[in-house]
């Protein structure tokens, strides 16, 4: 294991996983407290620099993180700065370094997902409760995007199995669709037709049930930095990352296979499946090797990203090649 | 592309004062070739100090490519811009921007098949062999051979190489203005190729390809258009010493 639990913190000093999502609650628990150096920042500061100033080295710490996921990448990890600074997130602009810069001041609290289609419990969900009773677990997982880079991301997230169970489904549910907001206000990069705002994804209902699944809410033990889609997104490691839906804010079960965003952008290069496989080439870039961030000599790139073990019988009877 | 003999317009009217001559020389050229060392200068200082992004890799091939093409795009400007405003001298300055386009060509292709290609390869038996060399020039060429952008940026640098050969004085007197003109119209072609090639690249956001189109296309209807005029009863009128094609 790469990731140590952040040494030197005392218990004390870790916020609460409640708190954490309360900053009203965390706010006062910290004046009664008696810190009153802390009241005082936030006096001139605004919550903000407190929450900044508290237990962790970027912003908030999660608290109770489970360790020792059993199938977490044994690379090295990426650094915390690889991660956050190096971004496709194209509401927030499509340069890499724009989303660091634009979603800077990006409001994630309060926050909504609606929950729609073919399911009982309809209707909308504060990010609260979509996080109650989930066990914050770290998963070291390979990132691989189309464009042919990689990365080693400790997410802390939980299984999408977990909140599908909760939704209860119906019957008629084959596919799961997710849409990031879509708020020209806060994101700049919207303002551009670029791509069909707003952006959706859509996975299997196999695929979306799969324990290596998983919704996001922290990386390196810490609240998920805007950039990289807090406060909810999904990571899917035997896929391309734009799979991977950022700021989720509906979920919508649906019995027909969602036309996702880049697939309905340009079909002839991105499917619905995009399934990392070196033996089939974007039609403009191969697929066969990857730069991982930080190395110079390429890396080849592994069917389903490492994950075939687990995945490949996902797909038994599935012509990959013309389901890219 | 324009006529090479214009060094009339450059002879000083008087004994007293420096030759504008001699300051394009001394003071302006030396200034511009500087300048035009500039981004590689920032590039090397930004990749040495960690100033490029995470994939510093990515940024050297991108920031080449896209220096190569506002080279090209500077060189294409110059007859215009002589047109427009009877800078006579301004054409002084081309061969130079032409060979900064050439040696960021050059700087873009070699970081490619660095890279993109050499890091590629299996090197487990070593890094510098014969047959990694040979892997190296197949892999290269399998690349241009299948990928559609890749061969359209490879033409585009190729179309290069003999004008940056033809570039002395001694290849102008030995080809003859003539040729020699005709010779670099293969410019255009870069330059538009150069752009088809950014543009194949990008995935979705076109603007900056768009941008560098326009300005390509813009430069390039300035010559249809002035060529134009000159064929018609007023070419007389233009203001620039004009005797051959745009």
């Amino acid at each position: 294991m790469l990731i140590k639990p952040a040494s030197g913190i005392r218990s004390s000093e870790i916020t609460d996983k409640k708190l954490y999502l309360n900053r009203r609650e965390f706010l006062r628990a910290t004046t009664v407290a008696g810190a009153t150096a802390a009241a005082a920042a936030t006096g001139v500061f605004g919550a903000g620099a407190l929450l900044q100033a508290k237990g962790a080295p970027h912003g908030r710490k999660l608290a109770n993180v489970k360790k020792g996921f059993a199938l977490n990448a044994t690379d090295k990890v990426n650094a915390w700065e690889d991660i956050t600074s190096y971004n496709n997130y194209y509401e927030f602009g499509t340069d890499k370094s724009d989303p660091a810069e634009y979603a800077k001041n990006f409001k994630t609290e309060p926050w909504t997902v609606t929950v729609e289609g073919e399911c009982a419990k309809k209707g909308v969900m504060n990010l609260e409760d979509v996080l109650k009773g989930e066990t914050l677990e770290e998963r070291i997982y390979r990132h691989r995007c189309v464009e042919a880079w990689s990365m080693v991301i400790p997410w802390v997230g939980f299984p999408l199995a977990n909140f599908i169970k909760r939704c209860e489904p119906t019957s008629k549910a084959k596919f799961v669709e997710f849409y990031t907001l879509y708020d020209a206000k806060q994101m700049p990069g919207t303002r551009i037709p670029v791509l069909r705002w707003p952006y959706v994804e859509g996975l299997r209902m196999d695929e979306a049930m799969h324990p290596l699944t998983i919704l996001v809410a922290g990386l390196y033990d810490e609240v998920l930095p805007n950039q990289d889609g807090a406060p909810l997104r999904l990571a899917v490691p035997w896929k391309y990352g734009f799979k991977h839906v950022k700021s989720i804010v509906r979920v919508k079960f649906v019995e027909r296979q969602p036309l996702n965003t880049w697939q309905q952008q340009a079909p002839d290069e991105y499917g619905f499946y995009a399934n990392v496989n070196p033996g089939v080439d974007h039609p403009r870039w191969s697929q066969s090797t990857e730069r991982r961030i930080g190395e110079f000599l390429r890396r080849r790139t592994i069917m389903f990203n490492g994950y075939g073990d687990q995945v490949a019988s996902l797909y038994t009877g599935l012509d990959l090649r013309k389901n890219y | 592309m324009d006529s090479i003999d214009d060094k009339s317009a450059f002879r000083n009217k008087s004994a007293f004062r420096i030759p504008q001559s001699a300051l394009i020389r001394y003071v302006l050229k030396p200034t511009v070739f500087l300048a035009g060392l500039g981004p590689l200068v920032w590039l090397v200082w930004a990749a040495l100090t960690n100033n490029l992004s995470a994939n510093p890799l990515s940024d050297l091939t991108i920031e080449t490519g896209t220096w190569t093409l506002r080279f090209l795009c500077i060189t294409l400007a110059m007859t215009p811009l002589r047109r427009l405003t009877g800078w006579n001298w301004i054409i002084r300055f081309r061969r130079m921007t032409g060979l900064f386009a050439f040696f960021y060509g050059s700087l873009h292709f070699l970081t490619y098949a660095i890279v993109d290609r050499y890091a590629g390869l299996d090197l487990t038996n070593g890094y510098v062999t014969a047959s990694v060399l040979r892997e190296l020039v197949k892999s290269v060429g399998e690349d241009i051979y299948k990928r559609p952008f890749i061969t359209v940026g490879f033409t585009a640098f190729t179309l290069m190489v003999p004008l940056a050969l033809t570039s002395t004085a001694g290849m102008i007197r030995r080809l003859g203005g003539k040729r020699w003109n005709q010779l670099h119209r293969l410019v255009y072609a870069s330059a538009t190729l150069g752009v088809i090639h950014y543009w194949w690249l990008v995935k979705a956001d076109i603007r900056r390809p768009l941008a560098y189109g326009i300005v390509v296309a813009t430069l390039l209807i300035f010559r249809v258009w002035w060529s134009r005029i000159r064929s018609t009863a007023t070419w007389k009128k233009a203001p620039a010493p004009v005797r051959r094609s745009v």
